[in-house]
């Protein structure tokens, strides 16, 4: 049971205000192979999750007392370009609906292998997000229930936001 | 529409301007509009059915939900590359006599968007009549649009618009294709070559990043 | 039962139940979808067994666009999202790289920014009230709520010069200063607004037909809703007291007086009902807005990503330098990632930023709030006639636009 308490210069335990970088940081002591490097800029705390785990960290913020991050806002993918490895990220973005902080979960995928397991057993608001990220990227979610294209048209081809998808794409596309 | 393909099949050389005028009177002062609204553009429609800029005094009463019962599609708003088919299969539907305004950049030429994502120009799927600058037209340029077209529909011939039988619809042009004149359509050519547009889009070709 | 009828026989008797069953598609062009969406009904005589939204029917690759755009030829591309919010839009977009760029915006554009907001949140929810109302039979309101949006497009064309696809706010601050007389215009709108509202209600909230088609149709828990993450009216209706303007307050936000109207019935009545006091609400802000400005300048102190003033230019040569650097290179922002969430007129619009330190993003993604308020259709939907499926899709206020990007 991880408690956030951490205390301050009066050396009193300060327990009501668990912000999130202070609770990632105490996740991240807690259990080490879940939490990778943690980020904080721009007055948001990002916290790379290895892949494996994503369920796992997942249900912890979700279900903990000090996270109590109820609501997923976003799920969002995002192609560093054909040379970088690892070329995707997925950013699931956290909110708690009583709380009111926010926090980022971010896990990297190589070109090679862009697996990575569902979330919708979470939040079931991931299955639309996880299946628009499929769409535009091409990153496979494992153990989703409905995994097809929700944007472009069923039949497709590629994957339209990858960096090497050109701006007007391919012709010709017959419209059947 | 009876009447005129009766009247052209039989008497192909009889003049028909008094009738002429009297069917393109009854055509062009009712106009009603299939809902065709598609963003932004059909916003302004709306508008332009509204109060303020009244659309139904120009006899468009109603805006008919299905297109059997329609007369002019205002096509408002962007066509994206998956609602193309549709828009056809709308068209098709629509019984002669029948025109089509594309209202708006985005279904005139594309507009702001030249991805890949959105069909440059309408006028690629239907033919067009009146087309419509702007993003969006204000609700008087989509009124005056519609007495252009009132004005375009004065002129034509009751031989001009026959019903086209269920056939030769059916052999329509696939959408997205040009007109090819020895018969093929996008279905026997040959689909396997698929190279990206050899004309990248400008914003591709600019030297910062 | 083969038995008992003479059926002669080359008939062949297969006992197989009843298929009551049918599949039928609500499709693309339809008169009450509100833009084109395509549903896939299941429907069992008249009830709906599965309803599954069939989307991107109006994608437009705006998200790929934006990576080939300077950050502020961008704003032009988020007016056409929601295209009954763009001030909202825009507001989201602008305040994300403002974030990055870490600007200090003057008081006086924050101000005319909330006032701005406010009279579009007022905007979008007269265009859900009239089409809402017009699916459900009262046509009288649909133009009653035009006529009352015809005043609000005249104000805000008078700021920006667009009725529709205004683009009014520029990364530091505004387009340009209010004309004059427009505080008196908008007072003057403020003014006669509630009795508009008044009327709206006497028409619809006291009418039993209206009543009867949207008391217990829709329902959606409180829990299930958060769960499908639902946002804005759609989950103040079902009793959550979550408004993006009071948890993550921005713009100044903070300084206002208003209430956050919720609902706890849950159905397409509530959300109706959180609408119709959330326009009172943001008439509120208006007013407040209104009394707090106050002449001041109306852009950050940036000028490297701040356009300098016409006059300046014409008359400085650096302020020439730093126009010309703008509009032909765009500015650098720093690296970085960026998501600013923002209580648009539908629900939490996130708007997800992501720098390389160029002049253009490397990802731009808007989470829109009717994205995910429409996965929530098929739950709402199960059980429910089809002419409520009509009703359900109207409360939850969805613009393709925004769906499908």
């Amino acid at each position: 049971m991880v408690t956030a308490s951490v205390p301050d210069e009066n050396n009193t335990v300060s327990k009501e205000k668990a912000t999130p970088s202070l609770l990632v940081t105490a996740l991240q002591r807690e259990h080490p192979q879940w939490i990778g490097e943690i980020a904080e800029a721009f007055s948001e705390v990002t916290a790379m999750v290895p892949r494996e785990h994503i369920v796992e960290v997942c249900t912890y913020l979700k279900s903990s007392e000090e996270g109590r991050f109820d609501f997923l806002a976003d799920i969002c993918g995002a192609d560093r370009g054909p040379e970088e490895e690892p070329r995707f990220e997925v950013n699931y973005h956290l909110f708690s609906t009583t709380k009111h902080h926010r926090v980022r979960l971010k896990v990297l995928l190589n070109e090679s292998d862009v697996h990575l397991p569902t979330v919708t057993g979470v939040w079931r608001t991931a299955n639309w997000h996880e299946r628009e990220t499929f769409d535009l990227f091409g990153v496979i979610f494992d153990g989703h229930p409905d995994l097809r294209r929700i944007l472009l048209p069923e039949d497709w081809q590629g994957y339209a936001l990858r960096k090497d998808f050109p701006l007007r794409g391919y012709e010709p596309y017959s419209l059947k | 529409m009876g009447l005129e393909n009766v009247i052209a099949e039989a008497l192909p050389e009889v003049l028909t301007t008094r009738l002429d005028s009297l069917i393109n009177w009854a055509r062009k002062s009712s106009l009603w509009p299939a809902t065709f609204g598609l963003a932004c553009c059909a916003i302004e429609m709306m508008n332009a059915t509204s109060s303020r800029n009244d659309l139904a005094r120009f006899g468009s009463e109603v805006f008919r939900a299905s297109p059997r019962q329609a007369d002019v599609m205002i096509v408002s708003g962007r066509v994206s590359r998956k609602m193309a088919p549709v828009l056809r299969r709308i068209y098709d539907q629509m019984p002669e006599p029948k025109w089509v305004i594309s209202m708006g950049a985005c279904a005139t030429s594309g507009g702001v968007f030249d991805n890949y994502a959105i069909v440059q120009g309408v006028d690629k799927i239907v033919p067009v009549d009146v087309y419509i600058p702007g993003c969006p037209p204000r609700p008087e340029m989509l009124i005056h649009a519609v007495m252009m077209l009132q004005d375009k529909v004065g002129k034509e011939s009751a031989r001009d618009r026959k019903d086209v039988p269920e056939e030769e619809a059916r052999r329509a042009f696939a959408p997205g294709t040009l007109p090819v004149t020895d018969g093929s359509t996008a279905s026997e050519s040959d689909t396997s070559r698929v190279r990206p547009y050899t004309i990248a889009s400008r914003h591709e070709r600019r030297r910062s990043s | 039962m083969s038995s008992t009828l003479n059926i002669p026989p080359q008939f062949e008797v297969v006992d197989r139940p009843l298929d009551t069953q049918m599949t039928i598609s609500m499709g693309p062009q339809h008169p009450s979808t509100h833009g084109v969406l395509r549903l896939e009904l299941v429907i069992d005589g008249e009830s709906v067994v599965k309803a599954t939204p069939d989307i991107g029917y109006l994608h437009t690759g705006m998200e790929k666009l934006f990576e080939y755009k300077k950050y502020q030829q961008g704003i032009v591309i988020t007016d056409r999202m929601d295209y009954l919010n763009p001030l909202g839009n825009n507001l989201g977009y602008v305040m994300a790289v403002e974030k990055l760029l870490g600007l200090e915006i003057p008081e006086r554009a924050q101000t005319i920014r909330v006032l701005m907001c406010e009279l579009q949140r007022i905007a979008s929810h007269l265009v859900w009230l009239g089409t809402h109302a017009l699916d459900i039979g009262a046509m009288t309101v649909f133009f009653y709520c035009f006529r009352e949006r015809e005043k609000i497009l005249n104000l805000i064309e008078a700021a920006s010069g667009g009725r529709l696809t205004p683009s009014y706010f520029r990364i530091g601050g505004l387009m340009m200063d209010l004309p004059s007389g427009f505080e008196r215009r908008v007072k003057q709108f403020l003014d006669g607004f509630p009795n508009s509202v008044e009327e709206f209600h006497k028409l619809l909230t006291g009418n039993r037909i209206f009543q009867k088609r949207t008391q217990g149709v829709g329902r959606i828990s409180a829990e299930d809703a958060i769960d499908w993450g639902l946002s804005g009216p759609c989950l103040r209706g079902s009793g959550v007291n979550l408004d993006i303007r009071r948890a993550n307050p921005y713009t100044g936000y903070e300084n206002y007086d208003f209430e956050v109207p919720t609902e706890p019935d849950c159905d397409v009545w509530a959300r109706y009902m959180v609408r119709m006091r959330e326009m009172k609400e943001s008439r509120k802000i208006s007013t407040q807005a209104l009394a707090r400005l106050k002449p001041g300048p109306i852009k950050a102190d940036a000028p490297k990503v701040v356009l300098p003033d016409r006059e300046a230019m014409k008359t400085h040569m650096d302020a020439l330098i730093h126009h010309f650097l703008i509009v032909a290179e765009g500015f650098d922002v720093p690296e970085g990632e960026v998501y600013h969430p923002i209580e648009a007129s539908k629900g939490e619009l996130g708007v997800y930023v992501k720098s390389n330190g160029g002049p253009k993003p490397a990802r731009v993604h808007v989470r829109g709030p009717s994205f995910v308020n429409l996965s929530a259709l098929p739950q709402m939907v199960e059980g429910e006639m089809i002419a409520d499926v009509v009703a359900i899709i109207g409360s939850l206020d969805i613009v393709l636009g925004e769906i499908d990007r």
